[in-house]
């Protein structure tokens, strides 16, 4: 079996290396794009202030200024830890008549000054901004997984069984196990490859600074790729032809796009999209990476993102296998 | 009688509405080529791939030396398919040992090559093959399990007249080293130089198997001369023959030739470009699954 297994999994990879526009393609998209977000977001300048509310908000005074957004929150340490990334200019509890900020924010300092002569007690919280290519940078990386997981295993997959490759496959005494778990291997060490030289390209090209373990974010990724790459197996496992497969993952590639916080925060969707987006393996591939990259947390920290990861990779390859056809009879 | 290695019992494939193969039954034994003709649609692939493995039969059962198709069947039959699809960026030397690794008992790398003669092209990129390369490569590929059963569907379709007669070659080596063979074809050429017996099918069903001869015999007792055309009168008498007329040729079928000619000669036709042939597989073959044109 894994003389059989081995075998596959080295033909798969000699294809995807050889193959030299999916190879550039899986490296450079990516760096493009993080690029491009690094030039057009360079000066972060935002035109509204933002501050977060902890309590009941009032509607006079101060809380009745123009052009400020305002956030309501219900932790406090998540408001504390977005003003110490300048997320946020100003945390403020009603309850207690507090109010946070970063000595190193302009509009932190100057929306302070307003505040400290309504009687509010000051305090401040150090903290090194968060540039939104780096708070984006987790997502494009897992996005670009996402791509080559379900494009990269599902489409393929399809055009071996389109073109007959699965067929003759079929054939010999190669089981659908060894060869799934093959293309699954293939693809898991394409992402991890890939991956890690984007984030380190990513790291040279723009001064990316990195607060947690890299050990952990390659078992995130490792695991987050097992999830996504076994999704594509449940499209790859009927299939037959490529139109068919270009329509159904779109309709999943994009919802994921644009539900699973790589643009923008998760917690600014409305309560039911955030639901729904919690139920989307890229979500949660996204939020561990960013804890792990900008806030520095450790594996226990996102151990609810790994749980779900790892029982979606279960339960989608669990369904993929029992699926999988060969060829269409 | 040998026993048989491989044997199909009442085999019936339904698609739907449509009976692609109605209960057909057939045996292969070692160092055996079965040829399977018939024309377009006829059901020789369904049944071909029935036997494989591949389709499963609607009823009907496949043998493997007694027993139901299994492990010991995938790990000892050889395969050559009507289209066959390799991964890309693969070469050739890559593609036969990617085969290789798939079976627990295999033939050595080198005299694999050497059998097919790949020497020539075997750090190419599969898709980079001329039609006769790549026929041969496939070749390789079934046998690189040394199986005990091939299965070559038309496997010289599309070729040149050079690359067919070479792949012939090939399946002639191999047809020496005892292993039984079920070959498909359209070319009747192909299945009276390779065949050892011939199972004729016709909408889904075997309406003739027998050798090659045997067949011919069975089917034709009368010889063919053939004259131009414009060499026969039109009011021209002739006993105990057929006339076949063709836009150039005219066919005269007889089981007596010395009669035939001396009739010929008294009244006065030329027999300068008299020819005389006997019928063929391709006679054979549209006898008697006639003529029309099959979508």
């Amino acid at each position: 079996m894994a003389k059989r297994l081995w075998a596959v999994f080295m033909a798969r990879n000699i294809e995807f290396i050889r193959d030299r526009t999916a190879l550039i393609w899986s490296l450079f998209f990516p760096l493009l794009l993080i690029l491009a977000f690094a030039f057009a977001f360079s000066d972060d300048a935002r035109e509204s202030q933002h501050v977060a509310v902890f309590g009941t908000q009032p509607d006079t005074g101060f809380f009745q200024l123009k052009h400020i957004t305002w956030h309501p929150v219900t932790d406090l340490d998540v408001g504390k830890n977005k003003i110490s990334r300048h997320q946020y200019d100003l945390l403020i509890n009603t309850n207690t008549q507090q109010f946070w900020y970063n000595p190193d924010s302009t509009k932190g300092y100057f929306l302070s000054q307003i505040l400290s002569t309504k009687g509010f007690k000051q305090n401040t919280i150090e903290g090194e901004a968060i540039r939104y290519v780096h708070w984006v940078i987790p997502g494009i990386i897992t996005m670009n997984m996402m791509f080559s997981a379900l494009y990269g295993v599902g489409f393929v997959i399809i055009r071996y069984r389109k073109i007959g490759v699965l067929k003759r496959l079929k054939a010999t005494p190669l089981s659908a196990f060894e060869f799934l778990t093959a293309q699954v291997l293939s693809r898991l060490a394409v992402i991890l490859v890939t991956s890690i030289l984007v984030f380190l390209c990513v790291a040279w090209v723009i001064d990316f600074p990195m607060r947690g373990s890299y050990l952990d974010l390659l078992i995130l990724y490792g695991i987050g790729s097992l999830s996504m790459i076994s999704l594509g197996l449940i499209f790859a496992s009927r299939i037959a032809n490529e139109e068919m497969a270009n329509g159904v993952l779109n309709l999943i590639t994009w919802p994921m796009i644009l539900l699973s916080g790589i643009w923008f925060s998760v917690d600014n969707l409305h309560p039911s999209i955030q639901t729904i987006a919690h139920l989307l393996p890229l979500t949660h591939i996204t939020e561990g990476a960013r804890a792990i990259m900008i806030d520095g947390q450790g594996l226990w920290e996102i151990a609810d993102n790994l749980l779900f990861c790892v029982a979606t990779a279960v339960l989608f390859l669990a369904i993929g296998a029992y699926w999988f056809v060969w060829d269409q009879q | 009688m040998p026993q048989p290695i491989l044997a199909a019992h009442n085999l019936v494939k339904h698609y739907k509405t449509l009976c692609a193969v109605d209960n057909v039954s057939l045996e292969l034994t070692e160092g055996h080529c079965l040829g399977l003709l018939g024309p377009n649609g006829a059901g020789k692939t369904t049944t071909i791939e029935m036997l494989e493995g591949i389709v499963t039969p609607t009823t009907g059962e496949v043998l493997y030396q007694g027993n139901a198709l299994g492990k010991a069947f995938r790990n000892q039959a050889g395969i050559m398919f009507q289209a066959t699809a390799l991964q890309d960026y693969i070469t050739v030397k890559e593609s036969l040992v990617l085969f290789s690794q798939l079976y627990p008992n295999t033939v050595p790398l080198e005299q694999l090559i050497e059998t097919c003669t790949l020497q020539s092209f075997l750090h190419q990129d599969n898709r980079k093959l001329s039609g006769g390369q790549r026929q041969r490569l496939l070749l390789a590929l079934a046998l690189a399990n040394d199986p005990t059963v091939l299965f070559l569907d038309e496997p010289t379709t599309g070729l040149d007249p050079q690359a067919r007669r070479n792949l012939w070659t090939l399946i002639d080596t191999v047809k020496t080293q005892g292993k039984a063979i079920l070959l498909t074809t359209h070319y009747m050429d192909e299945a009276y130089q390779l065949c050892d017996e011939l199972v004729i099918m016709d909408h889904g069903k075997i309406i003739a198997q027998d050798t090659p001869q045997a067949l011919l015999q069975q089917h034709f007792s009368e010889s063919i001369l053939q004259l131009p055309a414009a060499a026969l009168p039109n009011n021209i008498t002739l006993t105990e023959v057929r006339l076949k007329h063709h836009t150039e040729r005219t066919e005269i079928l007889t089981k007596n030739i010395d009669t035939t000619i001396k009739e010929l000669q008294s009244q006065n036709i030329s027999l300068a470009q008299l020819q005389i042939r006997e019928h063929t597989l391709d006679d054979l073959f549209l006898e008697i699954t006639g003529h029309e044109l099959r979508q």
